[in-house]
């Protein structure tokens, strides 16, 4: 009897012995973005770092297509599979906070106070009620992009871009050219709304001409005044009056940009790597045009937030993975390969990132800048396309149209905020 | 059970078999089709937005609320737009043309080939290829094509008062391909001896065509009216490919109601309200399609 307790103790330490090992088996943690080639590659190049610090974790990465991402998300969440560590476009936070999808961040590894101290001040678009819910590597400001060939061509100094609203409406106007008909074969600049641009009158021109496109609290759309209006009127006025640009000219601006035709145009930081793929295109980049001595500048961010059933030992690798995604060390390397800005001050605004002839105008803009609350990013720019619509194809005024964009605008606002 | 398999008769035990077969599509259809139909029914009463836990019920509220929204009755304006001004004169170019390419001694496989092939290609990239033909100068193939006859260019996609025109346009292109050889098809099975008897009786081409061609072109008729009505009822893909982000613009000139249950389930989450308007939309086709058959079988 005593022998085979013996035997058995034995087996039993043996056993210990092979499953003790094992049980601090390795956690796996999934993290989801949409697919951008620069950004797919940089997470790998983090993983394999993270990894080897970290040899108890692994992390499984995966990518969608952008144009789905955001649907493909959505339809995870019902059938209860997805990742644990997950990218999101800052606008489509409350949607999947309100919806119980991510967690707030443990405070005691991301203090919001800490996290208002280290980060830029528009980070604070992912704190929604009271609690952070995401933390981006990085962000993305808007500037100026010129063509140094087309400011050549209309006899312009090619390294002078516009610094004010004035300089840039003459300079546009010496840049368009037409054909014999009268058709525009290379605009002046770019006048779509629909990709950057709304931001632009939104956040830049809105301010520029003496408002504020929402109150204090972000509920309340205050555009429909006369700074309002006279911002979205100058924005008009250079297709329809000064006739320096053509909506829809080679599908969208950022085509026609890199078709060589256009003057200037304004767009991301994240288009920086775009551009640069293009050998023939011969550009500079440029804080955004002043007006009135207002600078300012519309900056966006994509953030990684946990899902809300990642607990346990997921949970701490998942804060452990989030800390690294927002790490000095990632943010310096997604500048890098990405083109994207780091999220902190403290890493971005460095002499060699100010004097960037690329960069250096987006970093600037980040100190001005502001982020859109949006409760309804696609339905809310959806607003400003129609405006523009209504003006340039019903021949609505520009006081009605923008009052009937603040109205649509409320009426989604009203809807998010009703019960809050 | 094994003994009663042995008592079937042979024809018994292979009728026995073919529903086992049947079974198969059977079940894949009830749980992929008629269930989420179904689903679509309940979800239609909630208030779900896809990423909630819970679906609360509120009844009639999102039916409702669709009587009071400008952006439904728009959307469904345009469908019928699509099914009004597209189908009749599908039908009608489809049908000259096979009645035409009926006449043919040769080279008729040729002309069947080249019809048919925009069919066979993708909607997607057909909508694409249109969506690249319409655009502004410097670019566009008809902007071009226009200035080149000193005609000013022409805005297509980008007007509220063309776009719905430049969008039906590929797609009778595309029908146009599967209904003439339906058509053909048809005119192939009419009987050679009924247009002697017609010779014989003294009538001329004309009468030929509405008196014996047509009315035996009935049941070919029937089939591609309402196969041709529910294509239009669900214009989906041409729209989504050739207008910006999908959105059906501009200003909405162009959407199509599923084009709004699309955008209203998988942009805006709204599954309940997306319902709503696909249970909407499946009674119109319903009602449609029972009153087409009742009309023009009514002979019959």
């Amino acid at each position: 009897m005593k022998k085979q307790l013996t035997i058995f103790l034995i087996i039993a330490l043996v056993l210990l012995g092979v499953v003790g090992p094992a049980s601090a088996r390795k956690v796996e943690i999934t993290y989801w973005q949409y697919f951008y080639q620069t950004k797919k590659d940089t997470i790998n190049e983090l993983i394999e770092e993270f990894e080897k610090e970290n040899p108890d974790i692994t992390v499984k990465h995966l990518t969608f297509p952008y144009e789905n991402y955001n649907t493909k998300v959505a339809s995870s969440v019902p059938a209860g599979i997805g990742p644990n560590v997950i990218n999101l476009y800052y606008g489509w936070l409350p949607t999947y906070i309100d919806a119980g999808y991510l967690q707030p961040l443990p405070t005691d590894h991301f203090s919001p106070a800490q996290i208002e101290k280290d980060f830029f001040p528009l980070v604070k678009a992912a704190k929604i009620n009271g609690s952070y819910y995401a933390l981006p590597t990085a962000v993305r400001s808007l500037a100026l992009i010129w063509n140094k060939d087309r400011f050549q061509a209309a006899g312009l100094d090619p390294e002078s871009p516009p610094k004010t609203l004035d300089q840039m409406v003459e300079f546009a106007k010496k840049l368009t050219k037409t054909d014999q008909a009268g058709n525009i074969t290379h605009p002046g600049m770019t006048v779509d709304i629909n990709k950057q641009m709304h931001h632009w009158v939104r956040e830049i021109l809105v301010r520029q001409f003496g408002g504020a496109p929402y109150s204090d609290d972000n509920r309340t759309v205050t555009y429909n005044n006369q700074a309002g209006y006279n911002g979205f009127e100058f924005f008009v006025e250079l297709s329809q009056k000064h006739k320096v640009g053509k909506v829809g000219f080679f599908t969208d601006d950022v085509t026609a940009f890199k078709s060589g035709r256009v003057g200037m145009y304004i767009d991301g930081s994240f288009r920086i790597g775009t551009l640069n793929a293009l050998k023939n295109l011969n550009y500079g980049v440029a804080e955004i045009p002043s007006y009135n001595g207002i600078k300012s500048n519309f900056a966006s961010f994509w953030a990684n937030g946990i899902t809300s059933y990642t607990k346990g030992e997921e949970l701490q690798a998942s804060i452990k993975f989030l800390k690294f995604l927002t790490s000095d060390k990632a943010m310096e390397l997604w500048l890098k390969n990405v083109g994207e800005l780091p999220a902190k001050p403290s890493v971005a605004i460095k002499d060699q990132n100010i004097n960037d002839p690329q960069y250096g105008p987006f970093i600037k803009g980040l100190e001005y800048a502001h982020a859109t609350y949006f409760v309804d990013e696609v339905a809310q720019r959806q607003v400003w396309i129609d405006a523009y619509d209504k003006v340039r194809l019903q021949g609505l005024s520009v006081k009605k149209a923008v009052d009937e964009a603040a109205e649509a605008e409320q009426k989604v606002l009203d809807k998010y905020y009703q019960d809050k | 059970m094994k003994n009663c398999f042995k008592k079937l008769s042979i024809a018994q035990k292979q009728t026995l078999w073919a529903y086992v077969f049947l079974f198969v599509p059977l079940v894949f259809y009830l749980v992929i089709r008629i269930y989420p139909a179904f689903n679509a029914f309940y979800l239609s009463l909630t208030n779900w937005d896809i990423v909630s836990v819970e679906k609360d019920m509120v009844f009639f509220e999102n039916y409702f609320s669709l009587s009071e929204d400008p952006l439904f009755w728009k959307t469904l304006g345009n469908t019928f737009k699509y099914v009004i001004y597209g189908l009749p004169i599908n039908l009608v170019l489809s049908f000259l043309i096979a009645y035409n390419l009926n006449k043919l001694k040769w080279g008729l496989g040729i002309y069947r080939t080249l019809y048919f092939i925009p069919f066979m290609t993708s909607l997607v990239a057909v909508s694409w290829v249109w969506r690249w033909l319409y655009q502004p100068l410097p670019l566009g193939f008809f902007n071009n094509l226009l200035s080149l006859f000193g005609i000013p260019e022409q805005p297509f996609l980008m007007a509220p008062s063309q776009a719905l025109p430049s969008i039906l346009a590929p797609t009778i292109w595309v029908q146009m391909g599967f209904q003439v050889i339906i058509f053909l098809a048809g005119l192939k099975a009419i009987p050679q001896s009924v247009y002697e008897a017609a010779d014989i009786d003294g009538a001329n081409n004309r009468q030929k065509l509405f008196r014996v061609t047509i009315p035996l072109l009935r049941p070919t008729i029937i089939f591609l009216v309402i196969t041709g009505t529910i294509k239009y009822l669900r214009i989906f893909t041409q729209v989504y490919s050739m207008t910006y982000q999908g959105n059906g613009g501009p200003l909405n000139s162009t959407k199509p109601l599923v084009l709004y249950i699309y955008n209203t389930a998988f942009q805006r989450f709204d599954m309940g309200y997306a319902s709503a308007m696909t249970v909407v939309l499946f009674l119109i086709i319903l009602v449609i399609t029972l009153f087409q058959l009742k009309v023009l079988n009514k002979d019959d």
